[in-house]
């Protein structure tokens, strides 16, 4: 390095802590050497973080958020998308990003959420780093579902008027409550506004502090690996984990590599197949929305499809309270059931390489039930299948109710004293 | 272990896949003319002569056929009767509220309209190519037109000089009992014309989309094997 660049970089550290941050984050924060394919989610998920706000602050140049009819008789909100589609140069480019992003988002979160699943990354010393990231989960949950109301189509609009109308099914101040999230007697331009400024602003900023306290944390307490055993027990002489290796450069040039996959099937989605079969852009969406005609079956899109099964798997009234209120408690309870999973995990080990036959079974029933609640979620429902979301649903919160029991009971493997190839 | 939980899965949810199926009239496989420039440029015509005069395609504006291989001056002659002007939006003279009160419903904007008849059953464009060949007589119609696929429609049979009169017979089925000014099959090619411009107009960047993606694919696949090979170079060192 030069003398004054040198110089330069001395001036800023006697004023800001950037070559020790730059270490403590980057070039001696050691990771586990054993990182495997599932390892690649968690900067992804950054990567399609900066991705949406990037792509989601050009949109707002010439997105409008107004519900009133142009002169065509169709809404502006509507309209300026399509404007966005077809006069904003490079604009399709964009708006597709941010569509196909939100899926993508998604996908790479639940696949963040499911390695931490197999190999226990949320056990003890990472309990707030899962905490944070289901925060994250659920800001995120909302970011979609404002986000979803912009464009304005049919599906925007009747699926945020099923979301809200589950908050009165809350007895008491369910009705009094739902009008206060809508700000008027239906979802209209209020709604639609306040959802602007909830998807531009105030959920971003919240997702940005939860992400910086989910590193803070990771970046305290070290990252878990695929066998679940702790790094920082074996250091050398300097006082480095044995089985570490620093993470600038070895996982940034590895992490790059995983980047340039995702772009290129992020980029086969976007440009060949922009809509997905209709599951990252339904359909029905390229109809403006009309307040007076509701379709004849309202889906969300697909990242919501297995809780919105279980709301509507709820059919019997309990305890004199309607079967809507129950259902809401399911699909809350279904999110909010996985905050607790550190403490429901007693196994004595962490990874699902040394745990026994009982979870493993557990985790597939989960899988199924998921998959399957996922998949009727996006149908009509019939007899059958309610039927089928019931059992789904049951077998879901088992998995997570009975993990105390049945983590206890299972035969697991010894754990390796230092991490395996 | 993961292969084995995959198969499980896959066993498990194939019997759901039954449910997936779902009733709904048969739709025709469109013929592909996004590709045909004269055929763009037919159903261009098309439009603008039998069904701007309803329906706005209020997103898409004149000159953006170029796309099509027309020039400002072939579109301004050919294309445009009111007194807009080549960069304005395709729009219709009638007002929503006079269209609603003589037709019952507001003709719906038609930009978009084969993205949004997309569906299970098919394209947007088989829904569209059906749709215009399904048209038949029904006295007890208002307009005395029903259709097949989108049943009890407001909007009258506006191709029948063409196609002709089609009834309901045995079966379900359509009959012409009056034929039109042109062949069946010649018919069948129109409305193909017709749909292949919705389906251009529904999405104009379509072709353009597909040629930038394939030249992002192949940087990407350059900038991959750099990655890659920087990778390996710096993980010769970890054992």
């Amino acid at each position: 390095m030069s003398a004054m660049m040198t110089n330069l970089l001395e001036w800023v550290d006697a004023r800001f802590p950037l070559t020790s941050n730059w270490k403590a984050h980057l070039s001696e924060y050691y990771a586990p050497k054993n990182f495997n394919f599932w390892y690649f989610f968690g900067s992804l998920s950054l990567l399609v973080l900066v991705l949406q706000i990037v792509t989601g602050i050009f949109l707002t140049m010439h997105y409008k958020p107004d519900a009133s009819l142009n002169v065509s008789g169709v809404p502006v909100a509507f309209a300026s998308v399509e404007y966005i589609m077809r006069d904003v140069p490079w604009g399709w480019l964009i708006r597709y990003m941010h569509s196909t992003g939100a899926s993508a988002f998604f996908l790479v979160v639940y696949m963040h959420m499911f390695r931490g699943l197999l190999y226990g990354s949320y056990r003890k010393p990472r309990e707030l780093i899962w905490l944070f990231g289901m925060f994250i989960f659920l800001a995120l949950m909302g970011e979609a579902f404002f986000g979803y109301l912009l464009p304005w189509g049919q599906m925007s609009y009747w699926g945020a008027q099923v979301i809200v109308n589950l908050f009165s099914a809350i007895p008491f101040i369910g009705p009094d409550l739902s009008l206060w999230l809508r700000g008027d007697f239906v979802v209209g331009d209020a709604t639609l506004n306040r959802f602007f400024a909830f998807h531009v602003i105030a959920v971003p900023l919240v997702l940005l502090g939860l992400v910086a306290a989910h590193i803070l944390a990771l970046h305290e307490v070290g990252s878990n690996n695929p066998d679940g055993v702790e790094i920082k027990k074996k250091k050398d002489a300097r006082g480095i984990p044995l089985d570490g290796i620093p993470f600038h450069p070895y996982y940034t040039v590895k992490d790059i590599v995983a980047v340039v996959v995702f772009l290129m099937v992020f980029s086969v989605i976007m440009f060949f197949i922009p809509e997905f079969g209709g599951y990252f852009l339904e359909y029905n969406n390229f109809i403006p929305a009309n307040p007076l005609v509701t379709p004849p079956h309202i889906a969300p899109v697909w990242y919501f499809t297995p809780y919105y099964s279980m709301l509507r798997a709820v059919t019997v009234n309990f305890f004199w309270i309607d079967a809507k209120f129950w259902g809401v408690v399911a699909m809350g309870g279904g999110v909010l059931i996985l905050l607790f999973l550190p403490w429901l995990d007693r196994s004595p080990v962490k990874s699902i390489r040394y745990k026994g036959p009982i979870f493993k079974t557990a985790l597939g029933i989960f899988l199924v039930s998921f998959f399957t609640l996922g998949y009727l979620g996006m149908l009509v429902p019939t007899p059958g299948r309610t039927l089928v979301a019931q059992i789904c649903t049951v077998l879901y919160f088992g998995f997570f109710l009975l993990m105390p029991i049945y983590s206890q009971l299972d035969k697991c493997k010894p754990e390796p004293e230092r991490v395996t190839e | 272990m993961k292969k084995l939980l995959f198969l499980v899965i896959m066993a498990l949810c194939a019997p759901l896949a039954g449910f997936a199926s779902e009733g709904g009239p048969h739709l025709d496989k469109a013929p592909d003319r996004t590709n045909d420039p004269a055929a763009l440029q037919h159903g261009a015509k098309i439009f603008v002569n039998y069904c701007q005069s309803c329906h706005s395609a209020s997103y898409m504006r004149y000159n953006r056929l170029r796309d099509i291989g027309l020039n400002e001056t072939q579109i301004r002659e050919n294309l445009i009767f009111s007194s807009d002007k080549v960069g304005d939006l395709m729009k219709v003279a009638m007002q929503p509220a006079e269209a609603k009160a003589w037709f019952g419903v507001a003709p719906p904007d038609l930009t978009v309209i084969a993205r949004a008849r997309a569906s299970e059953a098919g394209s947007g464009a088989d829904w569209l190519y059906t749709y215009l060949r399904s048209f038949y007589r029904d006295d007890t119609r208002p307009t005395g037109w029903n259709n097949l696929v989108f049943e009890n429609v407001g909007m009258p049979h506006v191709l029948w000089q063409l196609q002709g009169q089609q009834v309901l017979g045995e079966g379900h089925k359509l009959s012409l009992a009056k034929p039109g000014t042109l062949k069946p099959a010649e018919y069948d090619a129109l409305v193909a014309d017709l749909v292949g411009y919705l389906q251009y107009m529904g999405e104009p960047v379509a072709q353009t989309r597909k040629r930038v993606g394939i030249f992002v694919l192949i940087g990407l696949a350059v900038l991959f094997a750099f990655a890659y090979a920087l990778k390996r170079e710096y993980w010769k060192d970890v054992h």
